[in-house]
């Protein structure tokens, strides 16, 4: 199994526009290979000859018919948004950011 | 040093679908924002998205029009990004199991037919709209959140821009005749970005890919493919290496200006999709979806020119839209005559849809009536001059022509009996005109026939006054 690095940690962080400090990080890298370390215990189960699945029920999904109903009136939908204008959601522009930024 | 191009396409179409595909909001465009979504577009806890079928059979009808293979099982994988458009955080797609694989269209460049291949196809959710301000802060709409798109992936066959073209313009024509999208640049309902690479010929592997997004136009993807090819040229033969990068298109210089350096793929952690179960697609369902396929664009220019000998011309001005050529084949079907429906629809209701700035859909002309008119004009009951008339009524008001023509007295006149008493009335009353005709004065005649067209009001015929006033004017 792969060790959960640092690097790792930085990287799946960056992805997700989060920024930590050395002794986050440092945490956080024992912590998730812990969590990894659990979620392998499910590698001990024998497989061999079980097809792959991506579902655990046993249907299709059910489809839903092409009638739009009314939307959510904007102003209930705004409720939670912490800065608007102009019923638009006011955010902090975003310029892409790669590792190695 | 020769060099070879690979481009390909990644082309996405908005499906044309009532409901989003995942939630029952409405699908629209330029309303206010903010105003056509709900909960499940705004990925709040708990809520569960649903699957909209018709964007199965859309998804399908396009599969089945570029021959690519339906796959039999198909389920949804999360691709996951970070960005204020997205509120969940990922975007529910297809990438494990695409609704559709390996189809292709056929172009034609220069003469030379090639089939270029579909690698795959996969339906997904829109994003939001994100508009950038000046002051630091951008501005996001989610109306757009959860609009239904087929993104359509080429095989790298493409070797030239013009190839590139050919591609785009034939797989807009396709889709465009399936009804499965509106096809427009202009509003988003199909947009294309592009790569290319270049590689000294005979080396087998691929150059390194530069990627161009969201191109407005076929012309700028022409222009900008081109710029690419003589720009990596020059890359490679001052001993350069070209650049993983996304360019974009400057229309003022055309050229393709580094928009950013892209190191390794984008790294999205796709995975299934838990929220929905996978669906099976039945074969009974791509049969009965393949029964209803409407006609390609290629099939009607056939029975236009072959079977009703219209000219290609005005074959190819029918089928700009498939709006257009339906209204014309259900005026076809309503009785018209093929050629004169043509004009018709070519000269006439172009004319006034361009003059009022409005589509088909929007005014009142029915092919049925067109159908109608059309019959009138064939059987010489009014003349062409009158029909202009009655266009004008029931393009405006949605009148039946034979009603309007019977009721306002406008039937042309063409019975012989009438007119050759007018006929012979007229030429005793000018005897100039008699002299003048006999001296070779062929002028002489336009001006009887004004006289008829002055008494009758506009409705004789003229093809009939003109037999008679040439017999009455033989015997003096």
């Amino acid at each position: 199994m792969e060790k959960v690095t640092e690097d790792m940690i930085k990287h799946v962080a960056n992805l997700s526009r989060l920024e930590f400090d050395d002794a986050e990080l440092s945490k956080f890298t024992s912590q998730m290979g812990d969590i990894i370390n659990m979620a392998h215990q499910l590698a001990e189960v024998d497989t061999e000859g079980v097809p792959e699945t991506v579902q655990v029920v046993d249907r299709d999904t059910t489809f839903r018919e092409d009638v739009p109903a009314k939307p959510t009136d904007r102003d209930v939908m705004m409720k939670n948004v912490p800065e608007k204008a102009n019923g638009f959601i006011k955010v902090p522009v975003i310029i892409d950011k790669d590792d190695n930024d | 040093m020769n060099f070879k191009s690979t481009i390909g396409f990644e082309v996405h179409f908005e499906l044309k679908t009532k409901s989003k595909i995942f939630s029952p909001s409405p699908v629209t465009y330029g309303a206010k924002p903010n105003t056509a979504t709900n909960v499940i577009d705004w990925g709040y806890p708990g809520v569960l998205p649903t699957v909209n079928k018709e964007v199965y059979r859309l998804g399908i009808m396009v599969a089945l029009a570029t021959h690519s293979t339906v796959s039999p099982v198909t389920h949804f994988d999360r691709k996951n990004y970070y960005y204020p458009d997205s509120p969940k955080a990922y975007q529910i797609t297809q990438f494990f199991q695409p609704l559709a694989h390996d189809g292709y269209v056929e172009i034609e460049v220069g003469g030379k037919k090639k089939r270029i291949g579909i690698h795959e196809m996969h339906i997904e959710e829109d994003a939001g709209k994100n508009t950038h301000g000046t002051n630091g802060f951008s501005y996001v709409d989610l109306n757009r959140q959860g609009v239904p798109l087929l993104e359509v992936v080429s095989e790298p066959d493409i070797e030239t821009p013009e190839e590139g073209y050919a591609y785009l313009e034939k797989l807009r024509k396709i889709v465009q005749f399936t009804g499965a999208s509106d096809v427009k640049m202009e509003e988003g309902s199909m947009r294309v970005d592009t790569n290319i690479s270049i590689r000294p010929a005979g080396q087998k592997e691929l150059g390194t890919k530069v990627e161009m997004k969201n191109l407005n136009s076929f012309d700028h993807v022409r222009r900008s493919l081109a710029y690419e090819e003589k720009r990596q040229e020059q890359v490679l033969l001052s001993g350069g290496r070209v650049q993983m990068s996304t360019r974009r298109f400057d229309e003022a210089t055309g050229k393709t200006v580094l928009e950013r350096v892209k190191e390794g793929d984008a790294d999205y952690r796709y995975f299934p999709e838990p929220d929905i179960a996978p669906y099976h697609i039945k074969q009974e369902w791509i049969d009965e979806i393949a029964a209803g396929l409407p006609k390609s664009a290629e099939a009607r220019f056939d029975q236009y020119v072959n079977e009703f000998g219209i000219k290609p011309y005005d074959a190819n001005v029918l089928l700009q839209t498939k709006e257009s050529s339906d209204f014309f084949d259900r005026a076809v079907a309503a009785g018209a005559d093929p050629t004169l429906a043509a004009n018709w629809m070519n000269t006439q209701v172009n004319g006034y849809l361009n003059d009022h700035r409005v589509e088909l859909a929007d005014i009142k002309l029915t092919p049925e009536n067109l159908a109608k008119m059309i019959k009138l004009i064939k059987d010489g009951t009014i003349s062409s001059k009158i029909a202009k008339k009655v266009f004008a009524e029931t393009v405006e008001n949605g009148t039946d022509p034979k009603e309007f023509v019977e009721a306002k007295g406008m039937v042309q006149l063409s019975d012989e009996s009438v007119l050759a008493p007018m006929v012979k009335e007229v030429v005793d009353n000018n005897p100039q005109s008699v002299e003048d005709f006999k001296n070779g004065k062929d002028r002489a005649i336009g001006f009887l026939v004004g006289q008829i067209m002055k008494q009758t009001r506009g409705k004789a015929n003229p093809v009939v006054v003109n037999k008679l006033l040439n017999k009455e004017l033989q015997s003096r």
